[in-house]
């Protein structure tokens, strides 16, 4: 029995299995992880009131939602478990957290009118509501109106606050940006010495009418503070100090403690929203990730597209055109210990080559007007595009060779037999059969630049880049200018920030949505994959 | 050179089998002169004379190994493509040298199609693999296309087949399907000279029959070199025969010559099956 066991080799079997099942657990429960300390973040907890007795005799309330319980290590839990409670009221307390002591809870106890406001500036408040200003008039505490002013005063708050960064972005930055353009205009006719008096005036026309718009819009966007800022809450938190937020302040006030299950699973997706598509505020410890996310996904794109073409033309030459010998040999081990140097020896290459000797021959060519600030000559989307390319093209080349090499003799001989010409049969034939194997490398491509962040912080990557580097001004993508990534996200919020307790969730959250894009992507370049295979699938026989 | 030693067969001697006198009423589109194929080091073919008629069959026959297949592929120059290979001699195509210094191999290629053993449809449609010869020439139009499609297929004796699944990827059909394909999509382009390269070997006896059948049919227009080591298969379709042996060329004649009269003794042993 035992002796066939072994003999029939199934030991060998039990052994891969297990090596694939252990595999398998471990990325699950990685995600599984990340996912669930990440997600949990958005949900809505019961708000408490901790009564604690301080050492001196006084009774201190705190009130907000319990994070976190530990205990120091090699120490008895019933004398030192602590509790981190999320208070809030950064303005009142200087701190968002507090650590209380287990033992020096007198009494717990919860509020049904608990109000929660999440501010643009100063983080959470946590306390109760006693008034609303709205429209001139007071609302207190026995107006049956009270809760219904108080929405409709932050609902009035929002529109007019999108209105805001409407005109901000939109309006009067395209009005800097083209103030901007005209000012290198009139600094390259000055270096080109064309600089004449007709010249001149017609520019500085042309910023006149520039300047009278920004004016308007200077004008229309200070009437709209002065609006959004007509309505106030006024709220108590509970140690009793009294606090007026100004509705502009105001991103959203909720009741945990008066919620429903559904309406909390409704707050959920709404702050799930938030963090996906808002920008972020307080150090990027609040709002959400999107210029990190298009970040990230535009860079992985530009990549693509350099990355493709270039190690496809790579790898045809190599495994076509070139005499077989001695140096393609050389050069096919040279290109496969690329893949192997770290990857933050490709971002010093970068910084070096493309940023600093490109970026700049490119300014001195094309933008001298703009000197000494650097255009292409500092870090930016295009050098860190160019920097992941040439860090993921050993692996498209490795395996677009890969897939030439399994092309039949056959096919081509039959092309050949037709009167075609080696390119031709190479255009017509050969790279579509081949197709489905530069998709494996793309993929490989894409899987690995995307989780890159080392090379990326010395060519491009920042923690707060205030514009997109695609917008609605021309040339519409802007390749020089610095962007947002996941990754370093990752890196900034965890480990750079000055709140940290509250940056601890927005890591996990982060990682988890970086790998949720990475897997899309994949999945998108794995289906393109599956299709070129379904067309092209004479090689398997 | 010991394997002309053991089979004593001087070039001389050798040659005295190929009896070109048959030929003498036929018009030659294919002459070999003095033909010699080195593989690097190794000599593969030894002094090919031979000419092949216009619009006949012409078959070669001969254990595996002989030649059979290099000398056919030096027809369209197909061994231009194994870089150690080395021709001397020449190869006249209506009187002019197909190795000569100013040839563009690829209209030589047009002109002399070729099929091989193994079906080499490409992963497109059925009407693309026969099209693809003439989008190579740059005809794109959709009506020239459509007529010479449906020509070369009926040619192939596959249009009833295929009409109503031109759209179709090629690789769905049956062996001796693809096998006439690439037959149609070789005459789609016209040319003058058809090599077959064992073409039904891969294939169930029925579609080989077919293939027979369309031989036949094709030789009225078409001047046809197949290489084949079934001799029943040669017997039946050929008009004339070579009998190659180790990179020589034993024995050419009538093919009814060479199976009922054979003037070499090994052309009568390979014949007759004592070896081979």
């Amino acid at each position: 029995m035992k002796d066939k066991f072994f003999k029939s080799g199934e030991h060998w079997v039990w052994f891969n299995a297990g090596a694939i099942a252990i595999s398998l657990v471990m990325v699950v429960s990685l995600v599984f992880f990340i996912a669930v300390k990440g997600l949990s973040h958005f949900w809505p907890a019961d708000i408490v009131i901790f009564e604690t007795k301080l050492a001196n005799g006084t009774i201190q309330k705190s009130l907000g939602e319990v994070y976190d319980e530990e205990t120091p290590k090699g120490q008895d839990p019933a004398v030192a478990k602590q509790i981190l409670l999320k208070t809030g009221n950064r303005d009142l307390y200087g701190l968002d957290f507090r650590w209380l002591k287990a033992k020096e809870i007198v009494g717990q106890s919860s509020r049904d009118d608990v109000l929660v406001i999440e501010r643009r500036e100063w983080g959470n408040f946590y306390g109760f509501l006693k008034g609303v200003k709205f429209d001139g008039k007071e609302y207190s505490l026995d107006n049956p109106e009270l809760y219904d002013k108080m929405e409709e005063a932050i609902d009035r708050a929002t529109d007019i606050y999108g209105e805001i960064k409407d005109i901000e972005k939109d309006d009067i930055g395209s009005i800097n940006y083209d103030l901007e353009q005209l000012r290198l205009e009139r600094k390259r006719l000055q270096l080109e010495e064309k600089d004449t008096p007709e010249a001149i005036a017609e520019i500085r026309a042309q910023e006149d009418v520039l300047k009278a718009e920004f004016e308007v819009q200077q004008a229309k966007m200070n009437a709209l503070y002065d609006d959004a800022n007509r309505d106030a809450l006024m709220v108590e938190s509970v140690d009793g100090k009294t606090l007026t937020v100004v509705a502009s302040n105001i991103v959203m006030a909720f009741q945990p403690n008066n919620m429903g299950p559904l309406d909390k699973v409704g707050h959920y997706f709404t702050k799930i929203g938030e963090f996906i598509f808002d920008e972020p505020r307080e150090a990027n410890t609040e709002g959400g990730v999107f210029p990190a996310i298009f970040g990230t996904v535009m860079m992985v794109i530009l990549m693509s597209i350099m990355v493709t073409p270039f190690g496809v033309v790579a790898a045809v030459y190599l495994h076509e055109y070139a005499k077989q010998g001695f140096v393609t040999r050389l050069i096919r081990i040279a290109v496969n210990n690329l893949a192997g140097v770290p990857s933050i020896v490709y971002g010093v290459f970068g910084l070096g080559f493309f940023v600093y000797f490109l970026g700049g021959s490119i300014d001195d060519l094309f933008y001298p007007e703009a000197k000494p600030a650097p255009t292409f000559g500092t870090s930016g989307l295009l050098w860190a595009s160019i920097t992941l390319a040439l860090l993921t093209l050993p692996v498209v080349i490795v395996s677009t060779e890969e897939g030439l090499s399994r092309i039949p003799k056959s096919i081509r001989e039959g092309s050949l037999a037709l009167g075609a010409t080696k390119i031709e049969t190479l255009w017509r034939t050969v790279l579509p059969m081949a197709s489905p194997a530069m998709m494996t490398g793309l993929i490989l491509a894409i899987a690995r630049a995307a989780g890159e962040v080392a090379p990326l912080m010395l060519v491009g990557v920042v923690k707060l880049a205030p514009t997109l580097p695609l917008d609605g001004n021309l040339p519409f993508i802007h390749l020089e200018r610095k962007f947002m990534h996941l990754g370093f996200h990752i890196y900034d919020v965890g480990f750079q920030s000055p709140n940290v307790e509250a940056a601890r969730p927005l890591v996990f959250a982060t990682a988890f949505l970086l790998v949720l894009v990475i897997i899309l992507l994949n999945i998108t370049a794995i289906k393109i994959r599956n299709r070129l295979r379904e067309k092209y699938k004479s090689l398997e026989h | 050179m010991t394997a002309d030693m053991k089979l004593d067969l001087t070039p001389e001697t050798a040659n005295n089998g190929v009896n070109l006198e048959a030929l003498k009423d036929e018009k030659i589109t294919l002459e070999v002169e003095d033909l010699n194929l080195f593989y690097g080091e190794k000599q593969a073919l030894h002094n090919i004379n031979l000419q092949i008629p216009e619009k006949k069959v012409t078959a070669f026959i001969g254990p595996s190994g002989c030649g059979k297949s290099t000398l056919l592929r030096c027809f369209n120059r197909m061994n231009d493509l194994v870089d150690i290979a080395r021709v001397e001699g020449a190869i006249k195509l209506n009187g002019n040298n197909i190795y000569g210094p100013d040839v563009n191999v690829a209209d030589l290629r047009r002109n002399v199609g070729m099929v091989f053993q193994k079906p080499n449809p490409f992963p497109k449609s059925i009407y693309e693999n026969v099209a693809y010869g003439l989008r190579l020439q740059g005809i794109n139009k959709r009506s020239v296309l459509d007529e010479v499609v449906e020509w070369a297929l009926k040619g192939a004796a596959l249009w009833d087949e295929v009409k109503d699944r031109l759209d179709d990827n090629a690789l769905g059909m049956s062996g001796g399907q693809q096998q006439r394909l690439v037959i149609a999509r070789s005459i789609a382009v016209q040319p003058e000279v058809l090599l077959l390269d064992e073409p039904a070997s891969a294939l169930d006896p029925i579609s080989t029959l077919k293939i027979e059948e369309l031989i036949h049919d094709l030789k009225d227009q078409y001047t046809i070199v197949i290489v084949t080591h079934n001799m029943q298969q040669a017997a039946r379709v050929s008009d004339y025969t070579a009998f190659m042996y180790m990179g020589d060329m034993v024995e050419f004649d009538k093919t009814d010559t060479i199976f009922t009269n054979p003037s070499k003794k090994k052309t009568e042993d390979y014949i007759t099956g004592r070896y081979g």
